[in-house]
């Protein structure tokens, strides 16, 4: 009786057998590669918006703070975007004219609130809260990159959850002066702040790790 | 399947009875489970109960295997979604106040028959989420009652009416007033006559104002009042003894002895909640010593004020005229020929009663139910006088509402009216008099007479099919109001949201109808309260509004004394002839979910645990033990209860305790038009509702049909098998043994030996304490927790199948006998054990351990396997089997607290000790650079309770409350013996018993396995 199988069946037998391990390893990584993409986590794009807000022009170029629009930064979980009104405080008097911002007045004439695009969006079984992190002395930038340098806003980091507990566990390198939360442009010292040294002495990394810190 | 729920074995009460000879004194939770049935059984041994996890639809293995291939296939694929992209819709121009991410809480009230209570209300940018009690109101002192928690969900019902309708055509506001114009231009005409305007109880200055200002603008129209459940015989009684309708409030908080003669003073009736606050004030843990009040009741049902008397003497309805006629007889208030002679059984229960009563002068309270007649309240009121107690713990004041005569006998003038044609406009307004009349009175017909017929309610419900025109009403929430409390003060009722269904309130519709259609309630009730106060300045208008009560409305106590004359009477007439034996009395109560029908439509109410029979979805007809047994009946037997001719099928419940002879039926079931969840569910009572102003009625009958009807009872699901779980003793032995609780214990494995990893707690510990002593069982607590949580309603096929969601539930035990037996409640929250066995079994970790003891459910982890549930020794784990949240009902996204996941299919869930509010409060804590301070976290359920039988705090904080609880000797974990050292413990009760009293059960049985 012949050979069902050639003898050629032999290497390749071996080759898929242990081909398979490099495979799964393979398939794991791109699936790991992915879901920490651009394309998942929607770091680095920049979303269409009604109106092309830049925040490098009204941050770099005009000095307005953040709090003057994201009014409740410091007290609440949401930093706040603005209502209309708050455009308008300057774009009735300056700009008045330009087909830019007709949507923006068309908003304040109609009383019709502008629809933006969320850029900074976590799920939403995360509940994040701006006012503890504005205490703890960790800045706008950190999360948010150099928002002075951005034309359009895109979300500067992955926003995963690893992401969130390098901070959580070790906040140290993140932390600087209460005073400089609103600094776009400040440099950590030369040597990094550790734990300890740092303005959070009391930070406990464990309670800031629990699950129902962020989650519940 | 087989063995389902549907095929119960009957449980009778006679197989209970030789089971129950055989027991020890241990407590039980059900006839079942004396009884010993299989079902019970396997109610025990599987981790749900029967069918909670089976396939149920009618397919097979290989429509299994098929499926299963197809979700393994596509499951990994679930999480593949990349997230949608959202928007953030900011304001045009900010609202004053509005911190986005911040809710604001505002004062406002609610009324219940006539008598409002004042409530704080959350609000999420314009949503209000959570009722809350409002400390500043007499009533509330804080505290709730499930139906104020509820109300929320009833604001955001779907099937609220939402349009115009006239003779069933949608139509418009305008198009009614134009109507309502050209009507009232002939009634102004003819003065008045053929104008009839029918309301609920009302209890607001300013709606019983514009009312006045009709009848006086047209004096031939007619204000008519009706409520079920009213207080026309305290009226009444009032008027006969000191000829006036005085009105009288209690300050149980200064009584040492309280008597209640079927007076349900805590579980519902205007003042409850502040009622429950200073009996338990008295009753209490910390309060066991010399202080402790003593509370009797007489009573024909097993009431929430029954269930936590130390004396409580079960006596059909009848009776208890009887037994307070002896009484004012044994203190002297009426002349011992007077009263009728009683049962001996019944006689050495009052002699003692009447001692203690005596000692305590001055400091003692009796109180007497709506039910009861009015000879009774007079009789009260004499006893009262006699014992001292008026301006102690008993006030009387003038009427604290604005016509406190409203009752059937208002409506029942109506009717005459109706059916003799001298009434052409008719506007009903609030109520449901179509469903809660009286079956007798055939107000429906007479409805049918009336030209123009004008309906304004919540809901297009019975009433509304029998009116021309129907329009939607405000809910309570939606418009400006006011209302007076049970002690008369004064409260302005705020709107938390604009009308979501361009609803209108009972007040602006009179002002349509005085043709000022235009004129808003915060219009009406600011002028109102500028004519009552005109010194006040406009700041204290703010400050009303602010604190939710009026300064300085309080009516002062009124110094009147029982007329002689009319207690002669009451004695010359004495007591109805005595019932034949074996007769059953019929008495009509209040549902403790549905309430009249109003809140028929809710499903929070709906399925909410009845606080003694642990009934959902339905209502039975309630009789004793030793009634079931003479007319051979079980529990779930479908009967036919005929009263007056009328008859009615009604589900028959056997309730332990109840009076033998009484029969109790609740109204809120059997309803045609109430929405999608009211509709159908349990009997109609009011189809035997005979038209007369007694709350009992004698003479009915109850027969068997042989049918069967289930009902989804949550009373046997997660039993504990009788560990000694709920701990108690007389003031006696707590005196002696200050420790009983711990020398209850079965013993086990000390706290050193454990094969868990030791964790020390330096920040917070959090942890609760639950006072058995305090909590009476209201369901508060439950009610709080489903709208602070998100939690959803399952409806009664779920819960059948154990599986309702409520994180926190209260176990009802009772102890001794089936005729007389004590009752024990015992609330359940998660026990949040520091040695947790749900958490080593997670094989995703999706529950785990926090860093200040928090048991952690992480829903975004969980797979579903039940394994944590199968593994947690007090059952307090719930699954989401099936889709149970709605996610797709616009008007219900706005309920959600947006402070908590809506969870989804296939997901475990736990109570979480409120941990949205521990983060709040820490987050706030930080910012302000300070640890937290104790009572700064109230999870929803220590917020609610009325007895404030919840204590939650820091266990690491030596000045805390909760700590300096636990510290007592009556402290006790449940199954302490399995070391999971839960943070959640318990309080043994202390009772205070008469030592001359027969005692209700044998003190020394509060647990098994005493050393």
């Amino acid at each position: 009786m012949a050979q069902i199988f050639h003898r050629s069946f032999n290497v390749l037998s071996r080759v898929s057998i242990f081909g398979a391990v490099f495979f799964l390893a393979a398939l794991a990584w791109v699936f790991g590669t992915l879901d920490r993409s651009p394309y998942v986590t929607n770091a680095d794009v920049v979303r269409e918006q009604p109106i092309p807000f830049s925040h490098r022009h009204h941050v770099a170029g005009l000095g307005i703070d953040c709090r003057y629009c994201h009014t409740s930064v410091e007290t609440s979980a949401f930093a706040g975007i603005p209502p209309t009104k708050t455009c308008m405080n300057c774009h009735s008097q300056i700009w008045s004219d330009s087909p830019m911002l007709e949507p923006v007045r068309a908003s304040f004439r109609e009383d019709r609130p502008i629809r933006w695009t969320r850029v900074n969006d976590l799920p939403d079984f995360t509940y994040f809260n701006h006012s503890i992190h504005v205490t703890r002395g960790i800045g706008c930038v950190t999360c948010h990159g150099r928002v002075d340098q951005m034309p359009l806003t895109y979300q500067e980091h992955p926003l995963l959850m690893e992401w969130c507990l390098d901070c959580h566990r070790d906040p140290g390198q993140h932390v600087r002066p209460r005073g400089e939360v609103f600094n776009m442009s400040w440099e950590p010292p030369a040597e990094p702040l550790q734990v300890g040294r740092s303005p959070l002495p009391d930070h406990d990394a464990r309670q800031a790790t629990d699950c129902w810190t962020c989650h519940r | 399947m087989s063995g389902g729920p549907r095929d119960r074995l009957r449980i009778d009460v006679a197989r209970a009875r030789a089971a129950m000879a055989g027991r020890d004194g241990s407590p039980w939770r059900g006839l079942e489970e004396i009884a010993g049935t299989p079902e019970f059984e396997e109610f025990l041994h599987r981790e749900f109960p029967h069918n909670a996890s089976e396939w149920l639809d009618p397919a097979g293995r290989r429509d299994f295997l098929r499926l299963m291939a197809a979700s393994l296939a596509l499951a990994g694929f679930g999480a593949c979604t990349r997230q949608p992209a959202e928007t953030i819709v900011p304001y045009v121009q900010p609202p004053e106040e509005i911190v986005p991410g911040k809710p604001l809480y505002f004062a406002t009230a609610m009324t219940m028959a006539g008598y409002s209570t004042g409530l704080l209300v959350e609000s999420h940018m314009g949503r209000p989420t959570k009722v809350e009690g409002n400390p500043g109101h007499p009533a509330s002192l804080g505290a709730t009652d499930h139906f104020a928690q509820a109300s929320v969900l009833t604001l955001y019902d779907p099937d609220r009416s939402q349009v115009v309708t006239h003779r069933g055509a949608i139509s418009t506001w305008n198009g009614f007033l134009g109507a309502l114009a050209a009507d009232m231009q002939l009634r102004a005409a003819s003065r008045g006559a053929g104008l009839r305007i029918l309301t609920e109880q009302v209890g607001s200055p300013t709606l019983a104002s514009l009312l006045r200002q009709v009848t006086a603008l047209l004096p031939e129209a007619r204000w008519h009042q009706y409520e079920p459940f009213a207080h026309e015989t305290e009226t009444r009684a009032a008027r006969t003894a000191f000829g006036a309708p005085l009105h009288t409030w209690y300050r149980p908080q200064a009584a040492g002895v309280i008597l209640s003669l079927d007076a349900d003073l805590i579980g519902c009736g205007p003042g409850s909640l502040r009622y429950a606050r200073e009996i338990a004030s008295r009753r209490r843990a910390e309060a066991a010593g010399a202080g402790m009040s003593r509370l009797y009741v007489v009573e024909s049902g097993m009431s929430v004020t029954g269930s936590v008397a130390d004396h409580r003497l079960a006596l059909a309805p009848s009776e208890i005229e009887r037994f307070a006629r002896a009484l004012a007889a044994a203190l002297g208030v009426i002349g011992p020929g007077d009263a009728p002679g009683l049962a001996p059984a019944h006689e050495a229960w009052l002699r003692p009663l009447a001692a203690d009563l005596q000692r305590a002068r001055g400091s003692s309270l009796v109180a007497a139910g709506p039910r009861q007649p009015a000879a009774v309240h007079v009789l009260t009121h004499a006893i009262n006088e006699r014992l001292g107690n008026v301006g102690a713990t008993v006030i009387r004041t003038d009427p604290v509402l604005p016509d406190p005569d409203g009752g059937l006998p208002s409506l029942q003038t109506l009717v005459q009216d109706m059916d003799a044609g001298k009434v052409d406009t008719l506007i009903v307004i609030g109520g449901n008099p179509a469903y809660t009349a009286p079956a007798g009175l055939g107000f429906a017909a007479s409805l049918s007479k009336v030209k123009l017929s004008i309906r304004l309610g919540l809901y297009d419900d019975e009433t509304s099919a029998l009116c021309g025109w129907h329009l939607p009403e405000a809910h309570f929430l939606e418009a400006w109001g006011d209302g007076r409390a049970f002690d008369g003060t004064a409260g302005i009722q705020q709107p938390l949201i604009a009308p979501l269904y361009s609803g209108r309130s009972a007040m602006e519709l009179i002002s349509a109808v005085l043709g000022r259609p235009g004129v808003t309630g915060h219009a009406l009730v600011r002028e109102q309260w500028r004519r009552a106060r005109p010194e006040e300045p406009e700041a204290s208008w703010r400050r009303w509004l602010h604190d939710g009560v009026i300064d300085g409305t309080r009516p002062p106590p009124r110094d009147a004394q029982v007329r002689a004359e009319a207690l002669a009477g009451v004695a010359a007439a004495g007591p109805g002839p005595a019932p034949p034996q074996g007769d059953l009395e019929v008495v009509f109560l209040p549902d403790h979910g549905a309430w009249d029908g109003a809140f028929s439509n809710n499903g929070w109410l709906q399925e909410l645990p009845r606080p003694i029979t642990k009934l959902t979805w339905d209502n039975a007809a309630l009789i004793a033990p030793a009634t079931a047994e003479r007319l051979g009946l079980a529990s779930e037997d479908l009967a036919e209860l005929t009263l007056d001719g009328r008859a009615v099928r009604v589900p028959v419940w056997i309730v332990p305790g109840m009076a033998p002879g009484a029969v109790e039926l609740t109204l809120g079931y059997g309803r045609r038009r109430a929405g999608r969840i009211g509709t159908g569910p349990g009997y109609d009572a009011c189809a035997v509702l005979p038209g007369s102003t007694a709350r009992a009625y004698p003479g009915a009958a109850l027969r068997g049909t042989r049918e069967r009807y289930p009902l989804a009872c949550t009373q046997t699901h997660h039993s504990m098998e009788g560990r000694g779980l709920v701990r108690w003793a007389p003031l006696s032995r707590y005196a002696e043994q200050p420790d009983f609780a711990h020398h209850q214990e079965h013993g086990g494995p000390g706290p050193e030996l454990s094969m868990y990893r030791e964790w020390k707690y330096d920040g917070y510990a959090w942890g609760m304490a639950i006072d058995l002593g305090a909590c009476h069982g209201c369901n508060a607590c439950v009610t709080a927790c489903q709208s602070e949580n998100n939690i959803p309603v399952v409806g009664k096929e779920q819960v059948m199948l154990g599986r309702e969601m409520h994180w926190i539930r209260v176990d009802r035990y009772f102890e001794g006998s089936i005729d007389d037996p004590m009752v024990h409640h015992q609330p359940l929250p998660c026990m949040h054990c520091e040695h947790a066995p749900c958490e080593v079994v997670c094989p995703v970790a999706a529950t785990t351990h926090s860093d200040e003891g928090l048991n952690q459910m992480v829903y975004n982890r969980c797979v579903g396997t039940r394994y944590c549930s199968n593994n947690c020794p007090y059952k307090v784990r719930r699954f989401n089997f099936l889709l149970y949240s709605d996610w797709t009902t616009p008007s219900l996204k706005m309920l959600r607290n947006p402070d908590v996941t809506v969870r989804s299919r296939g997901v475990m869930e736990k109570c979480t000790y409120c941990v949205q509010r521990i983060n709040a409060a820490r987050i706030d804590a930080k910012n302000e650079d300070r640890r937290i301070r104790d009572g700064e976290v109230t999870p929803a359920c220590a917020q609610a309770c009325p007895a404030q039988a919840i204590v939650f705090g820091d266990l690491n904080d030596p000045g805390s409350r909760v700590r300096r609880l636990k510290e007592m000797p009556l402290e006790y974990g449940l199954l302490d013996e399995i070391n999971t050292r839960p943070r959640t413990t318990y309080l043994a009760r202390v009772t205070n018993p008469h030592p001359e009293m027969p005692p209700p059960a044998a003190p020394e049985a509060g647990g098994h396995g005493e050393p």
